[in-house]
């Protein structure tokens, strides 16, 4: 199961724009969606990250992946907000938040996380003299990227443990297990990465 | 390069106290390839991480190459090289090349060079064909081949594998066995498969966190099966 990460090769402009100027591209589209107001504005950024998804190959799998992975949010979103404000604001968020994932989408498409980490990297080398560890920070954004699915992983398998003892309506015996999961593979990771000297200072 | 457990003892806070789980142990550890047997729960694991510092002596001294794990952990990791039973954990970058290159991310600053150094890497443990590929599509045996490739990339001069084949089908146990006693770096093999521990030069039996049986591995193998 993947959700982002999901690099497609190709040979399309936005595969080749550098990996710094697509992560710069997506903050001022973010900056830009959330600040826009109105519906219109909203129909306006999901259309772009729609043809900008489009235009980079990532496919209709790769979008229904992506999309499967807030629907439930955003449904009940659109729902909550049409009715305490109508349906204008009700577009203008969930239309925010999809044409994001969708730019996210673009972005972990046509970018290898080898990419972005360099770039992140690289533009937080000057913060080296105010304190930042620019290589750590850019392994907490690879290893966010990776903790989605694996996550998601860890959740399936927990859920079918609880249906093959017969607890699938139990909410403690999907939680209680899934919780411990997480924090011992997290706890496994961070082993595993000390062992490999990732993360050591230089 | 040697290898020295000096007195050592591994406690663990407990509930009401503290476990001891690796009794006082001394030992010097200068063959090629050394095997941990010995039952579950028993402090295999434990002696072995002892000398990657993930796990640190409560008392007595474990030095590597004269360097201690528990102030120069930084030097001694990268002496010293760990693989786990799941590899899962281990791979944290959505592609193979790329969890590969991580590795690297230390030794090679330039881009291009870490692709070309991580790609070499993968071609040397049969892996190049799989370099796009996600870590997710991976069968069992090339997901632990993958993290093997990820430790073996930074050229330790030791590597500790713990419970390397325990996951594995028949096939792929035997394969990553070959290799892990085909590598030129001396390992400390941490193993149910007994099989396989008969292969190394040495094998260590520990039992209720001690060392109750050290010598040639056939000797110890032989021993564990008949006490057992």
């Amino acid at each position: 199961m993947s959700m982002i990460g999901d690099y497609r090769p190709g040979a399309t402009l936005l595969h080749r724009l550098p990996a710094g100027v697509k992560l710069l591209g997506m903050l001022v589209a973010a900056v830009a969606t959330v600040a826009a107001r109105g519906w219109a504005a909203s129909l306006v950024a999901l259309a772009v990250a729609a043809a900008l998804l489009a235009w980079s190959g990532a496919g209709l799998r790769v979008t229904v992946k992506a999309l499967r992975g807030i629907a439930l949010v955003a449904v009940l979103l659109f729902a909550w907000q049409t009715w305490q404000h109508g349906w204008p604001r009700a577009v203008e968020t969930v239309g925010d938040i999809v044409a994001l994932v969708l730019l996210a989408t673009v972005l972990t498409a046509t970018t290898r996380v080898q990419d972005i980490l360099d770039a992140i990297t690289a533009g937080l080398r000057p913060l080296r003299r105010v304190g930042v560890d620019a290589d750590r920070v850019a392994l907490a954004f690879a290893l966010t990227i990776r903790a989605i699915p694996a996550t998601l992983e860890l959740a399936v398998e927990t859920r079918q443990a609880a249906q093959a003892r017969g607890l699938e309506r139990s909410l403690r015996a999907r939680l209680v297990p899934f919780v411990i999961r997480v924090v011992a593979r997290a706890h496994e990771t961070g082993a595993a990465l000390h062992a490999r000297g990732v993360g050591d200072q230089d | 390069m040697s290898v020295l457990l000096e007195e050592v003892t591994v406690r663990v806070p407990v509930a009401d106290g503290d476990l001891l789980i690796l009794e006082p142990t001394s030992l010097e550890l200068t063959e090629r390839r050394v095997a941990l047997v010995g039952p579950n729960g028993a402090g295999k694991s434990t002696l072995a991480r002892l000398l990657n510092g993930l796990a640190l002596a409560s008392s007595g001294r474990v030095l590597v190459d004269g360097l201690d794990p528990a102030h120069q952990g930084r030097e001694v990791r990268r002496k010293v090289g760990f693989t786990f039973t799941d590899p899962a954990a281990q791979l944290v970058m959505p592609t193979v090349a790329e969890d590969v290159a991580l590795s690297l991310r230390r030794t090679h600053r330039n881009r291009s060079e870490r692709e070309a150094a991580a790609l070499g890497v993968l071609t040397r443990y049969g892996l190049e064909h799989l370099a796009e590929r996600s870590v997710h599509g991976l069968s069992g045996g090339q997901r632990q081949l993958l993290a093997l490739a990820g430790v073996l990339a930074t050229e330790p001069d030791i590597l500790v594998a713990d419970e390397p084949t325990t996951l594995l089908d028949l096939r792929n146990a035997r394969m990553i066995g070959d290799l892990l006693l085909g590598l030129p770096q001396r390992l400390v093999l941490v193993t149910h498969d007994l099989e396989l521990a008969a292969r190394c030069d040495r094998a260590l039996l520990v039992d209720d966190g001690r060392v109750v049986a050290d010598g040639p591995a056939q000797d110890v193998v032989d021993h564990y099966r008949a006490t057992t």
